[in-house]
């Protein structure tokens, strides 16, 4: 039978694009005139769906999985243009599938919001998930984060084949109990590491020296471990033996989000009968670069440039963590709009004392004054203030001419200072 | 710019604050609060002990200033028999005078009870004339209310239980932006003896030192007779505040 559905989408995407519009406008025309459209494609991949859902790492991780999944053979679809709600996919598909509607890959891979995703997951049930973390994170979204946790859990509930847990998040880990039917796998951390990745609960433990992780039940075993984390490299435990692979990505979060794609890129891999070939796996991860502004390493005026995207206390703390601030200069950019949250409480949950030593020396963002203020409560100098980005970003590059320098900024900054780096200067993409 | 001065003088005293549940009960920032004690106590030249108060602890002795968070709902529950264990203590301290913060889940429980949408009733230990009664409607979203006695208020509300007052406590302040205690009333907080309660983090006490600065002039006049302030400077605690209120809903 011949369906309408796919030329006409196809058009709407084509006319939208003409029009510079956005990446949804086709895919809601579809849903509109077709609801079966994307259940009826994606149902016919021979390896299924996989869904990357959480609160932190979402983007970089399901690149990962990507790249993984490639590096055995398979052929991938996945939502890259970020688009990650039900339309988006849509609107995704359709750009892949052929006129007559058939999608040419093994395999989808779909970044998804946590609240979107039980919308898509009650249309398509996935074959995979992999659940990586509940933090912090738009709060004034969702509401509380036992509420985030309880979307994570409906994804796991219709899920049919594998389920992917991250072992060190106890509101993670815990939907094990609720789902029956699929597999259950997980990832880890090496006991060493552990405190490096304070979870929800321990944020403000943590911060105070005393661990409120007394009654934890004993850990499962995981799937793949994160034994170490070196300046470019990481050790990785699968199979019963460690594996040593230099790293591309960087900050500790990217690099347990690694051990995460491992243990989907495997189980995926592994469906069809042979196991994963380990050393393509590794050497593809080796390669992964980051997703955009999430890490990323620039050069601008012959000097490294990194962006360093932090949206919520737990990924801002890791942020600093990863990144020290020896030998850098450093600006902060804080907006509040949707995208960002508007709550500035956050803030107040990240300790700034790594950056005591050596200052801030450009605060910028619509909340330029909020961070200013945080810092003075904990006693880091700082430089210029000014809300307006783009020129604090250019007095930020004329003050620390020839320091590397690092920019840590939420989304909507972020998105406006690399639009200004591309006018003033030439942005190299480095990795 | 340079922090405040904090430590070229001799101490004017100790202050002994406490964090009540800080473990289970810190959601939005409620560390920021506890933060803006401890280094305006120095800057005032007094020296802070910042104390946690977790179930099950002993209650510390001699504590001057209790400051205490929000929560989920799970969190509020874990601390439910404990903080009934203590509330005769602490319904003492109120009365004779201890300042203390609390916001929005220790609100909640420093008021008579929150009914939770899901049913249970948890109770509260009635240091405040108030009832709290879950709903399904969010109240999110930066606030600006005027208080009498510290001026303009500003923070960021996000709780879906809705606060009625009875007549034995005052609001802390009407609403000009915002909803605050519930979608009625245009109320926000709650004043009794020198307990202030509110639902705003954002965190409450950094971009509104005037709080801060009542909870701890109070703090040292019961602790030492007299208050003699330092100079802290709140030039960028002003700045946020100008660019905070301008900020949509």
């Amino acid at each position: 039978m011949f369906s309408f559905t796919v030329p006409l989408g196809k058009l709407v995407r084509t006319v939208s694009r003409l029009r510079g519009g956005g990446s949804a406008l086709p895919g809601l025309v579809v849903e509109k005139i077709d609801p079966g459209f994307m259940q009826r494609t994606l149902s016919s991949l021979p390896h299924g769906v996989a869904v990357v859902s959480g609160t932190n790492g979402k983007t970089t991780t399901t690149k990962m999985v990507v790249e993984l999944l490639e590096s055995q053979g398979l052929k991938v679809f996945t939502n890259r243009t970020g688009s990650n709600f039900t339309r988006g996919v849509a609107a995704a598909l359709l750009g892949a599938v052929d006129w007559r509607g058939r999608l040419d890959a093994d395999v989808a891979v779909l970044e998804l919001d946590e609240a979107h995703a039980v919308h898509f997951v009650n249309k398509v049930p996935p074959r995979y998930c992999l659940l990586l973390n509940v933090l912090r994170d738009q709060l004034d979204r969702f509401g509380e984060i036992d509420t985030t946790a309880l979307l994570l859990q409906r994804i796991a509930e219709r899920t049919t084949g594998t389920v992917v847990l991250n072992r060190e998040d106890p509101r993670v880990a815990r939907i094990a109990s609720a789902v029956s039917g699929p597999e259950v796998l997980y990832f880890g951390l090496d006991e060493s590491l552990r405190s490096t990745f304070p979870n929800d609960d321990d944020m403000r433990s943590a911060a105070s020296g005393t661990s409120a992780r007394g009654d934890v039940p004993p850990s499962p075993a995981a799937d793949v471990v994160l034994r170490r984390v070196g300046t470019d490299d990481a050790d990785f435990e699968f199979d019963g033996a460690v594996v040593s692979t230099h790293m591309k990505l960087r900050g500790v979060y990217n690099i347990f989000n690694a051990a995460a794609a491992l243990v989907l890129a495997r189980s995926i891999t592994g469906a069809s009968g042979q196991p994963a070939d380990a050393a393509k796996l590794v050497k593809a991860l080796s390669e992964v670069a980051p997703a955009f502004g999430r890490g990323e390493s620039l050069t601008v005026d012959g000097q490294p440039f990194e962006l360093v995207l932090v949206k919520n206390p737990s990924g801002f703390r890791l942020g600093l963590k990863s990144f020290p601030a020896k030998g850098y200069a450093s600006m902060i950019a804080i907006n509040d709009n949707y995208a960002d949250g508007r709550d500035m409480s956050w803030l107040w949950d990240v300790e700034f004392d790594s950056l005591r030593e050596d200052g801030v020396d450009v605060v910028s963002g619509v909340r330029a004054y909020d961070m200013a203020l945080r810092l003075q409560y904990d006693e880091v100098r700082f430089g210029s203030v000014d809300t307006d980005i783009p020129a604090a970003l250019a007095e930020f590059i004329r003050g620390a001419a020839g320091k590397p320098k690092r920019v840590f900024c939420t989304y909507t900054a972020m998105l406006a200072i690399r639009r200004e780096l591309s006018k003033i200067t030439t942005v190299e993409v480095v990795s | 710019m340079t922090p405040a001065e904090s430590t070229t003088h001799a101490s004017k005293g100790t202050i002994r604050v406490l964090q009540l549940y800080p473990r289970d009960m810190n959601i939005y920032g409620d560390w920021g609060n506890a933060l803006v004690l401890r280094q305006r106590l120095l800057w005032h030249g007094y020296t802070p002990e910042l104390l946690e108060y977790n179930v099950g602890d002993d209650f510390p002795e001699d504590v001057d200033l209790i400051v205490g968070g929000g929560g989920q709902d799970s969190g509020q529950l874990v601390i439910q028999e404990d903080l009934q264990a203590r509330a005769g203590h602490l319904r003492g301290m109120a009365e004779d005078g201890t300042p203390m913060l609390v916001i929005c889940g220790l609100y909640q429980l420093f008021g008579k009870f929150f009914k939770t949408k899901s049913g249970p009733v948890i109770p509260g230990i009635g240091i405040l004339d108030v009832e709290t009664v879950g709903t399904d409607e969010r109240l999110i979203g930066n606030v600006t209310l005027t208080s009498p006695e510290f001026g303009e208020i500003m923070g960021y509300e996000n709780h879906s239980g809705q606060t009625t007052l009875g007549a034995g406590v005052e609001p802390l302040g009407t609403v000009s932006k915002g909803a605050g205690n519930n979608s009625k009333d245009n109320h926000e907080g709650a004043r009794h003896r020198n307990v202030v309660a509110s639902y705003l983090h954002g965190s409450l006490l950094p971009k509104n030192p005037a709080i801060a600065d009542f909870l701890i002039r109070t703090a040292v006049e019961r602790k030492y007779g007299t208050f003699v302030p330092g100079n802290p400077d709140d030039d960028f605690a002003r700045l946020a505040r100008e660019h905070a209120a301008r900020r949509p809903r």
